[in-house]
């Protein structure tokens, strides 16, 4: 074999190993963009600087909010309050109540996802039941608090965000953890 | 193809002190490095595959003969429409094409083999494992796969104990792939005879070298999402999964990042095969041979940008449905420079219609109903209603059946005359090109309407009023199905000598065709080209134009 074709056979050898990288870099790839786009209507789940911000009175935004459970388990989830209106800086408390209707305990996720996806980079929460998982007593139910803002800047057209909470089952995970 | 050149191994070249024959009997096949065996191992490979994937397809159409659940349970019809397009994509097509490319690739550029004979014989036996393994989860508790071949998750996650043998065996089919792959580019830049500049190659040599690329950029692609798959479902990680802060939409953009190229991989050889059957048989030299080239780079590199047309209903920001949308239309460019290049090819040429030339012409026709149908899928607002129905399925079935498979039928025909030195019978392999034309547009012509009208795809029941459709289409699966015993049997009587066949095939089977592949003997010797041969110009098909 000439070294010509050995090293162009171990440079071919090389890229393989570089597209299998990037086939697992484009997941935090991905993630980045999506919370700075607010791509898929998905913000990164952490807190938000809670911060005085000018209230525009001149407009109102509706936020409607929508609860699922995921894969099938038998919980008792649902907000408090079907929607909220607020004027974009005025920061609003709301609640959601979610009871463990299983006769074990369990640990749960709730993961947010907000539409239309160009809002999404507009609520900001700085207070939240879905930035850590919960902790559930075999029938223990709760009232759970979400703090939030819509930030001024929200496109003008966009009178309603739909902001959408999933609980998942992550008791597995979670005393895997411990 | 078996016995072909046993006795040919010592003649037809002057090379007898190095020159030797092939092992015998069974460790001739697992031992052999020959470009020839494992193209005939891989062609042999496929056939079995396009067999099993195809009684896949007739479980499917014989359940969906009527309305209602009739034969089998939905799981297992779930588990056939899966496993028909993991057999048929990565077992059938794919080796019949790195096949092709084994036999073709170095007699058509002129070297003695390819460049990494052992990576050759490993790469070829990493598939009988693969799908043994992946046929194998059939009868596992749980049943085989059964959430598509395209594995979304969350519902690929749901995968029983057959889970990790579906991702390792894909991942032997991406080695297997990757190792031709880089085979066949290393080959074709390094090996070709002196005179053959790339822009003298054969345009099969041209297609496979941008396959090769592909295929090394994109099957890793796809190896790293399984993987990602299998952590999540075993170690615990949420790439894919939104509890943990992943995201499923993430594994549909992974997955037609390798998907979408995976189907010019599919055609590419297609347009080789098709640019060279075409030229011979209406004794014209290709027209537009550069512009063939550039359209082939051209699709290639599109091929990587249009991935998201596959998922238009994912709920993606409207710029992105834009640019995804008009960038898959763009695609529609090259591909109509390649079919109107073989129109042009044909026009005013001296055309007979032997079966390779049947097969090419039925391609180019058939093929661009399936062009067509795919400008209509790439538009996104329209795409909304065909999206997940049979339209799509009528779609795929048109470029990759009458598309794809018929090219390898033809390519088949086109060369076991030179493989065999016995010609294939004339009147059985036209039968065997009208039946399939017939039967193949039966099956699916009617799923565009049924799709159009609303019929789910990878569902075992449906309305009443698509009924009389899928009649049609039934009867049209079986029938092509059993047509291909006549291939099967024209192709194994030259391979054998069946009915009578003489090895009288000569050395340029047929008048009109060119190239270093018709300059040796019929069957071809065991080994050929030791020494570079001399390039001729008349033997050099890409001609440019002046």
């Amino acid at each position: 074999m000439s070294t010509a074709t050995q090293r162009h056979w171990v440079r071919l050898l090389l890229v393989t190993a570089g597209m299998f990288g990037f086939g697992f870099a484009s997941a935090p790839l991905y993630n980045k963009l999506c919370y700075a786009m607010g791509l898929n209507g998905r913000i990164e789940n952490k807190a938000a600087e809670s911060a005085a911000i000018a209230v525009d009175t001149s407009r109102q935004v509706t936020v409607e909010f929508v609860t699922t459970v995921n894969g099938g388990r038998p919980w008792e989830f649902k907000p408090d309050q079907a929607q909220t209106q607020l004027h974009p800086g005025e920061y609003r408390t709301v609640s959601f109540f979610l009871r463990n209707t299983q006769d074990q305990a369990i640990t749960a996720q709730a993961v947010p996802n907000i539409a239309p996806p160009e809002a999404a980079q507009y609520l900001h929460k700085t207070e939240c039941f879905c930035f850590k998982q919960q902790a559930f007593a075999s029938g223990e139910g709760r009232h759970m608090p979400v703090v939030f803002t819509v930030d001024p800047n929200l496109p003008k057209d966009i009178d309603h965000i739909t902001l959408a909470y999933t609980f998942f089952d992550v008791t597995k995970v979670a005393q895997a953890a411990n | 193809m078996a016995h072909a050149h046993d006795d040919h191994a010592h003649g037809g070249h002057g090379h007898d002190d190095h020159a030797h024959g092939p092992d015998k009997g069974i460790m001739r096949w697992i031992k052999t490095t020959n470009h020839k065996d494992l193209g005939t191992l891989y062609l042999f490979f496929a056939f079995i595959m396009f067999f099993i994937g195809g009684l896949m397809s007739l479980v499917i159409r014989a359940e969906l003969f009527h309305p209602g659940l009739q034969f089998v349970d939905p799981e297992f019809f779930n588990q056939m429409t899966t496993l028909h397009a993991l057999v048929m994509i990565f077992g059938g097509l794919m080796p019949a094409f790195t096949g092709l490319a084994n036999w073709m690739v170095p007699m058509m550029i002129g070297c003695s083999d390819l460049a990494l004979p052992r990576v050759n014989n490993w790469g070829f036996w990493l598939l009988p494992f693969a799908f043994t393994m992946l046929l194998s989860t059939m009868f596992m508790p749980g049943g085989g796969p059964a959430g598509g071949w395209t594995l979304y998750p969350p519902l690929s996650l749901q995968t029983a104990n057959a889970f990790p043998f579906l991702i390792f065996s894909i991942h032997l089919m991406g080695i297997s792939s990757i190792t031709g792959a880089i085979n066949v580019v290393v080959t074709i830049l390094n090996m070709r005879t002196p005179g053959m500049t790339l822009l003298k190659m054969p345009l099969f040599a041209w297609t496979w070298l941008i396959t090769g690329y592909l295929l090394i950029a994109v099957m890793p692609v796809l190896a790293g999402a399984v993987t990602m798959l299998l952590t999540d479902k075993y170690f615990g990680t949420s790439f894919f999964s939104a509890a943990g802060g992943g995201d499923p939409v993430l594994f549909q953009h992974v997955f037609w990042f390798f998907g979408h190229p995976e189907v010019y991989i599919l055609i590419l050889p297609a347009f080789g095969i098709v640019s060279t059957i075409i030229p011979t048989f209406a004794r014209k030299q290709l027209f537009g041979y550069d512009s063939m080239v550039y359209a082939t780079a051209g699709i290639a590199f599109l091929s990587f940008i249009v991935w998201a047309h596959h998922m238009f209903t994912v709920g993606m920001p409207l710029a992105g449905e834009l640019f995804f949308m008009f960038a898959t239309m763009l695609i529609a460019v090259p591909t109509g420079v390649k079919v109107f290049n073989w129109v042009a090819t044909m026009w005013r040429g001296s055309m007979t219609f032997e079966t390779p030339m049947l097969f090419a012409v039925g391609f180019v026709f058939l093929f661009t109903i399936g062009g067509f149908s795919g400008v209509m899928l790439a538009m996104t607002p329209v795409d909304f209603q065909y999206h997940d129905t049979y339209f799509v399925v009528a779609h795929f079935h048109y470029v990759l059946v009458p598309g794809a498979v018929f090219s390898v039928i033809a390519a088949i025909y086109y060369w076991i005359p030179k493989w065999t030195g016995r010609m294939y019978n004339e009147f059985w392999g036209k039968t065997h090109f009208w039946l399939s034309t017939i039967f193949i547009n039966l099956t699916f012509f009617p799923q565009h309407f049924a799709g159009l009208a609303g019929m789910q795809r990878r569902v075992p029941d449906y309305a009443l009023q698509f009924t009389d459709f899928n009649v049609i289409s039934s009867i049209g699966a079986f029938g092509f199905f059993v047509s291909q015993f006549i291939f099967i049997f024209n192709v194994l009587a030259s391979c054998y000598g069946w009915f009578g066949r003489q090895r009288n095939a000569p050395d340029r089977v047929w008048e009109g065709a060119r190239g270093l592949e018709w300059t040796v003997p019929s069957p071809a010797p065991y080994h050929t080209f030791e020494d570079p041969p001399e390039l001729p110009a008349h033997e050099v098909t890409g001609v440019h134009d002046h």
